[in-house]
């Protein structure tokens, strides 16, 4: 197809340049420099989409954010991105886009039929029509609304382009490079600030490149050039263009999405798709301009109605006229301008004005252009389906309620201007609360709440003296607050046309027997009978209207449709826009991908992971990992075919019969030092820590000040003033805060030192019967007797001429002992033991072996420690002392906690010694009792014992002390299944503790 | 997110703080007797303000100091940081 609506002279596009793109399979050529838009246009295609609800045809209305309608769904490079503005994206070679919310096609849409079930889809019809039956909502309502909804599909492939975050700081934000935003950029950089200036859109100057004025002795258009190349090459000013900064949160942070390949056919070599930027500013101005009103009136939805700033703007950016026959339908001047450049590029429009007599500059141009002018004229109803075709006008009455002289038209466009709507998104969103304005009908910010201002268009300020000049003295005054470098710079003079009042009529009158439909928001296909009924059913508050209707709650954010919508509402209530108030603008100002919100913290970046010393001799062993937190652990070490229930078992096995050596280097290291850690360790534990000699380990249990154990470990005292605590590997982190939190807050008067040393020690277990023979042999030059080191002994040694130290500690219930050296030794000693251990049987075990150790042998871990328990629940009353006060004893004594038949700790035995308990599973008194089967309590932790060759598990339950013995039920609803089961204690394994003192 | 000047780094972004709580909670002194509702009070009972509220944060990610800030619950202004151990206005 040819560009039979592209202009010869006129455009900023590369004419040098074709690029050939698809739309809906089609091939179609543009220009670089085109969008989506632009290039279809110049194509003379308009349809482009099907609406929301009604599946309505749907062309293009604006030229950049606020495009309600062409939303599309683009594939690049074997990507698919739903949800693409073709208004903003560019085109390049081999681009393919489609449209959305049409099946089977654009020109033949099935769901058009909806337009014809319209008495269906009333405001509100999702909480009416689909309301009743019930029963139809999952099978019927609900997949059909799914099927007619949403803006194209989301791709479900791993999304392979990056994604970048920066972080930046300034000393002013910029958000907009029109007049205000370059003025005030260079006003600030020449006085020292660090400038940022963020344009969305690929050329920097705003409504400076298609408006007719000049600054200095310069176009709009040079001008903007010129300064720009000036502050690109200052190094204090960074400016970005295709970036949106779509948020402004708390304490001046500000987020950007900066497109940075979206407009190249691929992405490039070393750099992202997209980036955010969070930048901290310390002072922000606000210059995002300002966006043209729509005027309503019947079926002003149809695919050629558009705004008359979008018409100039694709006439004067990219050489491209959207009609040969052009209405323009104006309140206000800026019509005018639209159809001056129709008329400079050969075409002939008509303006239909509905002010009566209005007279300036611009008009009087018009008029001396040869161009017709209606006056008191309006559009009552555009005609055509698919395309404009003709229009119905009338003369309007002085009192803007009747119509006369209805005529149809023929015109293959209508320019809509019903003024100006200030952007005032970001200042609201940063707290700003914004004020309505008389002399322009909508809202400008008030007072600054952030250290914010809002300068130009965006604030209200209309003609372009007023921007230059505010924006100039904005950008000295705030960066002079912060640089007070005094460099103030001249203000150029401005040469512009005078423009006259705009009218405040904005909707057409339906004539008598009509019922067009007339648009509000045109993305979700909201009208004015749809507000009226809202009205009606007594809906009031303007935040309720909206939810009821969905006004302005699509992708756009309402951006063309708000302010006509509160005036609507208005009028029916007969109050003034500021009484009833606008909704709330909640980021983002517009859509951003999820791909650069996530940025580069996705899959095994998603968290950081931390690895031991020995991480890669345990890869070279076939260890398979399971994440521990943000460490990697071995779950078992792969021996041939094994799975990993014959895997564990085996290691398990080997530790009860020869040794096991397990990697523990992940376990929480706290070194607790000064002369006041006996005392605080007393505080904070529920056990006593007074009189613990050096060179001893003791067991503890740390409470939350609620009674509930926090975590468990070892702690040993290394020297008088020196203890090395251990924490288990989850609650590492935690119990470190915590004990901050009580020296720096509570108890400051103790003079303790607290720091991690997780990541200086490595830690190998040494556990099973010639666990002692294998010490001997690492440590031939110390004693290691039981004498010398007895059960919770500490010893320093040496390990082949590195120092090491040895706990005698155990979590496995075996004969055990920790040994620990500097993290960089870490797998020389790793590698050393698994050498000497050899002639013993030793062999590697994971965590799945080491749960089921523990399990066997009753001692509890994080699914017993689950934030819920009591020492009393996991047995660990023992260890609470009566004499002494410490961290949540108050809380023991509380009624719930002493209750004689509080949950507490047992072992579970299947009958059948051979079915597997599955964890979670409830403990029940009768399986076949009334739901809800009242539950004893729960299983918190399964395995198979390794000692007597059958299943066995944890379980905290009710009065679980008299329990043992009692044959009960363990059900699983989630796995179907119902065990007999017997209690027993739930010290399975060498109850009497010989092992571990042997 | 907010921005935190910690009296030990300076100003910081939110993101190296844990929220900490009310900071002018007083742990009832060890081993004083005292009744269930002044425990109660002590562990679970809060003030929720909205406006002024003397809170708590940890720097984690940086001097690992806990500090008071002096914080606006509605409008998140903050007005003044301390020590730990400073006495707040
Ligand atoms: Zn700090």
């Amino acid at each position: 197809m040819s560009q039979d609506f592209r202009l010869d002279n006129i455009g900023m596009v590369n004419r040098n340049k074709k690029i050939s793109f698809t739309f809906n399979g089609k091939k179609y050529f543009g220009y670089e420099g085109d969008t989506i838009a632009s290039a279809l246009i110049a194509n003379g295609v308009h349809l482009v989409g099907r609406s929301f609800k009604y599946h309505r045809p749907r062309g293009f209305f604006g030229v950049g954010v606020d495009e309600p309608y062409a939303i599309l769904q683009l594939e690049r490079n074997n990507e698919r991105d739903p949800n693409i503005r073709a208004t903003e994206q560019e085109i390049f070679e081999g681009l393919e886009v489609k449209s959305v919310n049409c099946w089977p096609s654009v020109n033949f849409d099935i769901g058009a039929i909806n337009n014809f079930l319209k008495m269906f889809f009333p405001a509100g019809f999702y909480y009416k029509t689909f309301m009743w039956p019930p029963s139809f909502w999952y099978k019927i309502y609900e997949p059909f609304i799914r099927m007619a909804a949403g803006f194209g599909e989301a791709s479900i492939k791993h999304d392979k382009e990056r994604y970048e975050h920066k972080y930046e700081y300034c000393d002013l934000l910029i958000t907009g490079s029109g007049p205000s935003g370059l003025a005030s950029a260079y006003a600030a950089a020449k006085n020292g600030a660090r400038v940022i200036l963020a344009e969305d859109k690929p050329r920097y100057g705003g409504s400076l490149l298609t408006s007719d004025v000049n600054i200095g002795n310069q176009t709009g258009a040079e001008w903007s050039e010129k300064i720009i190349t000036e502050l690109k090459s200052m190094s204090n000013v960074i400016v970005k263009n295709r970036s949106q900064v779509f948020g402004y949160y708390d304490h001046n942070m500000l987020v950007m999405s900066e497109r940075i390949s979206d407009h190249l056919p691929k992405t490039q070599k070393y750099l992202p798709k997209q980036r955010l930027w969070y930048i901290r500013a310390k002072e922000v101005l606000i210059s995002s301009g300002s966006i043209e009103r729509p005027l309503v009136f019947g079926n002003n939805d149809t695919p050629g109605v558009m705004l008359s700033s979008a018409a100039k703007e694709y006439m004067k950016v990219y050489g491209v006229l959207v009609g040969k026959k052009p209405l323009i339908f104006t309140n206000n001047d800026s019509g005018y301008e639209t159809a001056i450049e129709f008329k400079k590029n050969g075409v002939n429009p008509i303006i239909l004005d509905t002010r009566k007599k209005p007279s300036s500059d611009i008009i009087t141009e018009a008029k001396n252009l040869g161009i017709e002018i209606k006056y008191s004229y309006v559009v009552v109803a555009a005609k055509g389906y698919k395309k404009v075709k003709s229009a119905d006008i009338a003369k309007i009455s002085d009192n803007k309620k009747d119509l006369s002289n209805i005529e149809n038209i023929e015109c293959d466009c209508i320019c809509v201007s019903g003024f100006w709507t200030p952007s005032i998104h970001l200042a609201s969103q940063s707290g700003n609360k914004s004020e309505f304005n008389e002399k322009i009908d909508a809202f400008i910010p008030k007072k600054s709440k952030q250290k914010e201002n809002t300068i130009g268009s965006a604030n209200g300020k209309f003609t372009l003296e007023e921007t230059i000049n505010e924006a100039f003295n904005k950008g000295y005054e705030v960066s002079n607050k912060i640089t007070e470098n005094n460099n103030k710079v001249s203000i150029p003079t401005v040469v512009e046309k005078k423009s006259s009042e705009h009218d405040k009529f904005w909707c057409v009158p339906l004539p008598k027997g009509k019922s067009y439909k007339r648009f509000l928001d045109f993305q979700n296909d909201v009208a004015v009978t749809d507000i009226e009924l809202a009205l009606r059913e007594g809906f009031r508050s303007i935040e309720h209207v909206k939810r009821y209707t969905t006004l302005g709650m699509a992708t756009d954010q309402g951006k063309t449709s708000n302010l006509n919508g509160l005036q609507l509402v208005s009028d029916i209530e007969n109050k003034v826009v500021p009484q009833v108030g606008h909704t709330t603008f909640r980021p983002p100002y517009t859509p951003v991908s999820i791909g650069a919100i996530v940025g580069r913290e996705v899959g095994k970046h998603s968290k950081p992971t931390r690895k031991s010393p020995m991480h890669e001799w345990h890869e070279k062993n076939n260890a398979v990992f399971v994440d521990a937190g943000v460490w990697l652990r071995p779950r078992y070490y792969k021996q041939g075919n094994e799975t990993l229930f014959e895997a564990s078992k085996r290691e398990a096995k080997n530790v009860r019969k020869n040794v096991g050596v397990c990697d523990v280097t992940t376990l929480g290291k706290i070194d607790v030092k000064g002369p006041d850690a006996a005392e605080f360790l007393n505080r904070v534990y529920t056990n006593a820590w007074l009189k613990l000699p050096v060179g001893k380990a003791r067991y503890g249990v740390m409470l939350r000040e609620d009674g509930i154990v926090m975590d468990d470990g070892t702690t040993t005292r290394i020297s008088e003033n020196h203890y090395h605590m251990t924490t288990t590997t989850a609650q590492a982190a935690n119990v470190l805060s915590h004990l901050e939190y009580y020296l720096q807050l509570v108890w400051p008067e103790l003079n303790v030192n607290v720091v991690s040393t997780t990541e200086q020690w490595a830690g190998a277990a040494i556990a099973g019967p010639n666990s002692r023979a294998l010490l001997m042999k690492l440590f031939p030059n110390t004693d290691v007797s039981n004498e010398a080191l007895p059960f919770m002994g500490y010893k320093e040694a040496d390990l082949f001429g590195i120092p090491a130290k040895i706990y005698r500690i155990s979590f496995s219930g075996e004969l055990a002992y920790e040994v620990n050296v500097e993290s960089d030794y870490g797998n020389f000693m790793w590698e050393k033991i698994i050498e000497v251990g050899k002639e013993l049987k030793i062999q590697p075990y994971g965590t799945e072996a080491l749960s089921t150790l523990r399990i066997e042998m009753g001692h509890v871990a994080g699914s017993e420690l689950d934030g819920r328990t009591i020492p009393h629940d996991a047995s660990l009353e023992g260890l609470v002392s009566k004499k002494k006060d410490f961290i949540g004893k108050r809380s023991l004594s509380r009624s719930a906690f002493t209750k004689p038949d509080r949950e507490k700790i047992v072992g579970v035995v299947p009958l059948d010694k051979t079915t597997s308990i599955p964890e979670g599973s409830y403990i029940v008194k009768d399986p076949k009792a009334k739901l809800p089967n009242p539950k004893l309590g729960h299983v918190s932790a399964s395995c198979w014992s390794v000692e007597y060759d059958n299943p066995f598990s944890l379980a905290i339950i009710k009065d679980g002390k008299n329990m043992i013995g009692q044959k009960l039920f363990a059900m699983s609803p989630l796995k179907n299944k119902t065990i007999p089961v017997e209690i027993v204690s739930s010290h399975y394994v060498d109850p009497e503790g010989k092992r571990v003192r042997a | 997110m907010l921005y935190i000047f910690c009296p030990h780094c300076g100003s910081r972004s939110q993101n190296e703080f844990a929220y900490g709580g009310d900071a002018t909670v007083k742990r009832p002194e060890l081993n004083k007797e005292i009744s269930d509702q002044e425990w109660n009070n002590f562990v679970y009972l809060r003030k929720s303000p909205r406006g002024k509220h003397l809170e708590l944060w940890h720097h984690i990610s940086g001097c690992r100091q806990w500090i008071k800030v002096e914080r606006d619950t509605s409008t998140h202004e903050i007005f003044k940081t301390y020590k730990a151990d400073e006495l707040t206005e």
